[in-house]
């Protein structure tokens, strides 16, 4: 035979211990340490290719300016340094990422291709109206969906995001007040258990904030909420499902107490994914009710935004509502951009243009996908799942509410960690070594040491059951006293955990050439 | 030495008082970030929200324990907050306060009347 | 259904481990009589290539800016964007990832805010920004609230030269918090007269540069009247690539500078979502709305980054919060970083010269044409007066397939100023484009 031997060995070698290793550079592997572009050497440089102007500015003596520093890098440069940041984000295209509230759900890329095409994405707000008659009907067939889903009769289209619908909505409140002569209301009720947008909101537009009791299982304590209503407030915000991931049974007697009483209610639909197709606000008593299109509609939340918040609105405070609006005329779609004649009890206007357009285009194309049966389909997955996850998880941690069913989140408390000597912080951080994200911890501020998993309807049963698994093998590992696996967690990931009271204490919120890295 | 159920504390020299949190609630907030002082020469009543301290996940309005008028703040803390941490009843006070009304002083707890009402909380 | 991963069995088997007989049995906390039976009276479901034709369909109903000669601006401005871009942010890292509340595993999200805080500062001339706001227009707003905080005065002074969106959006969430709003009228260079205005109750003055007719303003007389009667400045910058060209902001004293950060990095996208800019003096900080990110490290030592000073925050302060926003526009964000990074302070100078050359051109062609040009200084956009409306102007150039700018009517009715049409030229323009548009207004 013909010894062919030479080559490289094909299987590992050596010891299998790596625990400690270190590179000599700083670098692990794929991961790479990447600098900021203030430090790649690029402040002579651009990466862009442009002629020479045609003209000088000497008609702008004085007003020009010197220079200005900032780097450029090359294209190559600039993209390995973007892609080398985005692999230390974790995502849900990565794992699950069960933030309760927060409705992470699967972004189907058809939406972001519709977004794109030119018709939707190089079209000017201040076009002429008879070249954007495409954009106008899709707001205007955005408005049917959102209106039927909800089975109220009007809905502002141009909140940019969840709390600037609220903002919306208060204002809509504030204005049907005034416009009654009742314009003497000025306290606005909100559950123990609210976002923290809610009385933000309320405070923002000048109401007093009154909380309201919760009972033991979680819902708004109706006695006290008849106790606090009176001829001085203006409005009710409550969220349904609410924070705690639970219906409101008592809604009905909720919204008949608080119209009795001639105040408005104000619904956080944060969490309307959990009964979109099932349960309709407007059959509840609901006045006015943001809908966070990158939640319930699924358009990406683009680590940290941009959102879009439309208002639902009853008939009540339909009138009120802030320019622009579609109408449709002889000739065709109108956007009707400022507020006179009949519209003139409008209240204003909540930003320039006309809303978050790509966020419409994407959120249409999510509905269409899924139609009316769909829809349906997605609120009861979403809530089967988290039911799931409650009921797997419920013998090694401890369920906030253990009795009947929760929504489309399930609420832990910390008090299955008493003794262990782990938080729930230490515990969420341990969870990102086994590749999850945290759920959110510490909200709602109603229940200790807080645990709010929500896993959204895009989530296969073998993901569930595999993120279930890790969680029970965390705990019993909790149970059995490896304090240090948690209080030193994560370890795995880009960073180790770190000091933000140095942030806030001495905060550096720009680079400067004067601060040295602190590596 | 007294304190409030806020957890204020207050020496008095002559008809100036000087205001701080407890070592208690310096502890209970973690590691403090940031103290904002009152102004000089507000006019305070007891009870009033008069200052903020605020730790990495907290914010916390601080209460005048005793009425009268801010005669001088504690301008280190805006450059050292974590004096606060450091030295909670000492060092970091917080503002000095002219009494109007010395019988509010006499109506504080004692420090054996705070830890008593701290161990029922 | 395409996006539902669990199959029948699936929710058979599921529902038999929590305990219920069916689905209904996990909404029984809803009351009978608001369940729903069945369906509500939408279409169905529909496969992916049906959802993109019917898209399509809406799509080419629309006029986009690149169709042909176009020469809209006020507030929104088309300009090229590198492909660099928007493959970036597409990437699933960026675009499903959400605000970095656990800094371990968001990294990259925090180093880019980072990274677009530095440049915004620069730009503008200040000390330090934000995370980034909604848009333009909520960023004024919440500066005249962050004025009030500031100074404890309730009064503001708004430019008639100010984008009368950004006016009425600040007007509406300023009289909600019980200030007072003075609005000055109309007019095409008027910068200067706020300074008549500011009283010793005024809390800031709010103008525009270069403002809504076009006008660059050297803002540096009105930010000393301003301070001399303890007011604040804030400066309002529509067109970001402005800032490659004309003096910043902070340069001309500025407390707070807030800016439409859609031109750099973002598509038109029918006026949303875009990027507020938002950036002011150090000494303000505290007071400062939205989100921040600073540097610090790990326990191990090493560099990194964290969303810091949030006790000014809603989820902390709640209702003594300094705004009630919770997010910020971060993949707009991104995409004003990458290009930020891709031009670089060589690259956007020479980008905003190009932009003033090509206002030069157009503003020699109307003149050319017999239209008089009301702006006398601008950086890529002029206000010119027509003969009649300038809306019934607009639609109809629409007709020979040009887009004619513009009607300042369009924006503020009331203003009596129907003849006055605003024509913005960028780099995408060409003198072709020029050229149409210069003959079809001589012969309008």
């Amino acid at each position: 035979m013909t010894m062919q031997n030479v080559g490289r060995p094909t299987r590992p070698e050596g010891s299998t211990e790596t625990a400690g290793f270190q590179s000599l550079t700083g670098g692990r592997g794929l991961l790479q340490d990447e600098p900021l572009i203030f430090e790649l050497d690029g402040w002579t440089k651009t990466g862009v290719d442009l002629p020479e102007p045609e003209a000088d500015a000497s008609d702008l003596a004085g007003l020009t300016r010197a220079g200005l520093e900032l780097p450029g890098l090359s294209e190559p440069e600039t993209m390995r340094h973007y892609v080398r940041l985005s692999q230390k984000n974790h995502a849900i295209d990565l794992a699950l990422y069960p933030l309760g509230s927060c409705t992470m759900k699967h972004n189907p890329r058809l939406n972001e291709k519709a977004a794109r095409m030119a018709g939707f994405a190089d079209l000017h707000p201040l076009a002429p109206v008879g070249a954007t008659q495409g954009a106008l009907e899709l707001m205007d067939r955005l408005s049917h969906w959102l209106k039927t889903l909800t089975g109220m009769p009007a809905v502002a289209l141009s909140p940019k995001a969840g709390a600037h619908g609220e903002l919306c909505g208060l204002l809509c409140i504030k204005a049907a007040h005034e416009a009654a002569g009742q314009g003497h209301r000025r306290t606005v009720l909100v559950p123990t258990s609210a976002h923290g947008t809610n009385p933000a909101t309320a405070a923002f537009v000048g109401y007093n904030v009154t909380e309201i009791a919760q009972t033991p299982d979680g819902r708004v304590d109706l006695a006290d909420l008849e106790a606090k209503l009176g001829d001085h407030v203006a409005a009710i915000m409550v969220t349904n499902p609410n924070t705690c991931g639970l219906f409101e049974r008592d809604i009905l007697d909720i919204s008949r107490l608080t119209h009795a009483a001639g105040a408005y209610f104000y619904c956080d639909g944060a969490n309307f994914n959990a009964i979109v197709g099932r349960v309709r606000p407007g059959d509840l008593g609901v006045d006015a009710m943001h809908i966070n299109l990158h939640k319930t509609f699924s358009t990406p939340h683009g680590g940290g935004g941009p959102g879009a918040g439309p208002v639902v609105l009853s008939q009540a405070l339909a009138a009120f509502a802030p320019a622009p609006w579609v109408v449709s005329g002889p000739d065709g779609l109108h956007l009707v951009e400022e507020a006179v004649d009949e519209a003139a009890s409008a209240f204003g206007r909540m930003s320039a243009f006309h809303g978050q357009m790509g966020m419409f285009v994407r959120a249409y194309a999510y509905m269409r996908s899924h139609g009316a049966d769909g829809l349906r389909q997605v609120a009861e997955d979403a809530v089967l799942n988290a039911n799931y996850i409650k009921a797997s998880l419920s013998d090694v941690m401890t369920p906030a509410f253990p009795d009947g069913p929760c929504m489309h989140e399930a609420l832990f408390d910390d008090s299955w960690l008493d003794g262990t000597g782990v938080t729930t912080l230490d515990f969420a951080k341990a969870m990102i070594d086994e590749g999850f994200h945290p759920m959110t911890m510490y909200f709602p501020l109603v229940v200790h040491g807080a645990m709010l998993i929500e896993p959204t309807e895009t989530e296969s049963k073998r993901e569930l059951d595999r993120f279930c698994h890790a969680l029970r093998s965390l705990a019993a590992t909790a149970k059995l006293g490896d304090v240090e696996r948690f209080k030193n967690a994560p370890h795995l990931a880009p960073l180790r955990r770190l000091d933000e009271t140095l942030a806030a204490r001495k905060p550096k919120l720009t680079w400067r050439p004067e601060f040295p890295a602190n590596q | 030495m007294r304190f409030t159920k806020d957890h204020e504390w207050v020496v008095l020299q002559g008809d100036v008082a000087t205001v701080g949190i407890t070592a208690h609630a310096a502890e209970q907030l973690g590691d403090v970030v940031f103290v904002e002082t009152p102004e000089v020469g507000k006019t305070v009543k007891a009870g009033d929200a008069f200052a903020v301290v605020e730790s990495v996940k907290a914010a916390s309005d601080v209460y005048a324990p005793i009425s009268g008028e801010v005669i001088e703040a504690n301008g280190e803390l805006g450059s050292a907050p974590e004096t606060v941490n450091a030295s909670p009843e000492n060092g970091g006070w917080f503002a000095k306060v002219k009494l109007s009304d010395p019988s509010e002083y006499e109506a504080l707890m004692d420090r054996a009347a705070y830890d008593a009402f701290l161990a029922t909380q | 259904m395409r996006y539902l991963p669990l199959t029948p069995s699936d929710r058979a088997e599921m529902l038999a481990v929590i305990g219920a007989p069916d689905i209904d049995g996990l909404f029984v906390d809803v009351p009978q009589a608001a369940r729903l039976a069945g369906p509500v009276d939408l279409q169905p479901h529909a496969g992916e290539l049906e959802v993109e034709r019917e898209l399509a369909a809406l799509a080419a109903m629309n006029r986009p800016a690149g169709a042909g000669p176009f020469f809209c601006g006020a507030g929104a401005y088309k300009h090229h964007v590198p492909a660099t871009v928007d493959h970036i942010i597409q990437r699933s890292e960026f675009l499903t990832s959400y605000t970095p509340y656990q800094p371990e595993i968001a990294q990259g999200t925090l180093q880019v805010l980072f990274e677009f805080q530095t440049q915004v500062a620069a730009l503008t001339g200040m000390d330090v920004a934000n995370a980034s706001m909604y848009d333009g227009s909520t960023a004024c707003s919440e500066a005249v609230l962050m004025a009030k905080r500031v100074n404890r005065r309730g009064k503001a002074v708004l430019s008639g030269g100010l984008h009368p969106h950004y006016a009425a959006t600040t007007q509406t969430i300023a009289h909600a918090e019980g200030m007072e709003i003075v609005r000055l009228p109309a007019a095409i260079d008027a910068e200067a007269a706020v300074i008549d205005a500011i009283d010793d109750q005024t809390a800031c003055v709010v103008v525009q540069t270069p403002n809504i007719f076009g006008v660059v303003t050297d803002v540096s007389k009105i930010a000393e009247a301003a301070h001399a009667k303890g007011a604040l400045l804030i400066v309002v910058t529509t067109e970001a690539v402005s800032f490659g060209l004309l003096r910043s902001p902070g340069e001309m004293g500025a407390d707070i500078a807030v800016a439409e950060g859609q031109s750099i990095g973002n598509a038109l996208n029918y006026g949303g979502p875009y990027v507020g800019l938002f950036a002011c003096k150090e000494k303000l900080v505290r007071q400062m709305p939205g989100r921040l990110c600073g540097e610090t490290v790990d326990a191990d030592g090493r560099r990194g980054y964290v969303l810091t000073l949030s006790t000014r925050e809603q989820h902390i302060r709640r209702e003594k919060a300094t705004s009630n926003i919770c997010t910020n526009s971060g993949l707009c964000a991104l995409a004003f970083t990458i290009h930020m990074t891709l031009m670089g302070g060589v690259g956007l100078q020479q980008l905003a010269r190009i932009n003033h050359a090509k206002a030069r051109e157009l503003k020699a062609a109307v003149e050319g044409a017999g239209i008089e040009v009301l702006t006398p200084r601008f950086f890529n956009e002029i206000a010119v007066r027509v003969k009649g409306s300038a809306a019934r102007l607009v639609d109809d150039l629409l007709g020979q397939g040009i887009v004619a700018g513009v009607p300042y009517s369009r924006l503020d009715p009331h203003a009596g100023l129907d003849d006055v049409l605003l024509l913005a030229a960028t780099e995408t323009t060409t003198s072709e484009d020029i050229a149409a548009l210069a003959a079809a207004l001589k012969a309008a």
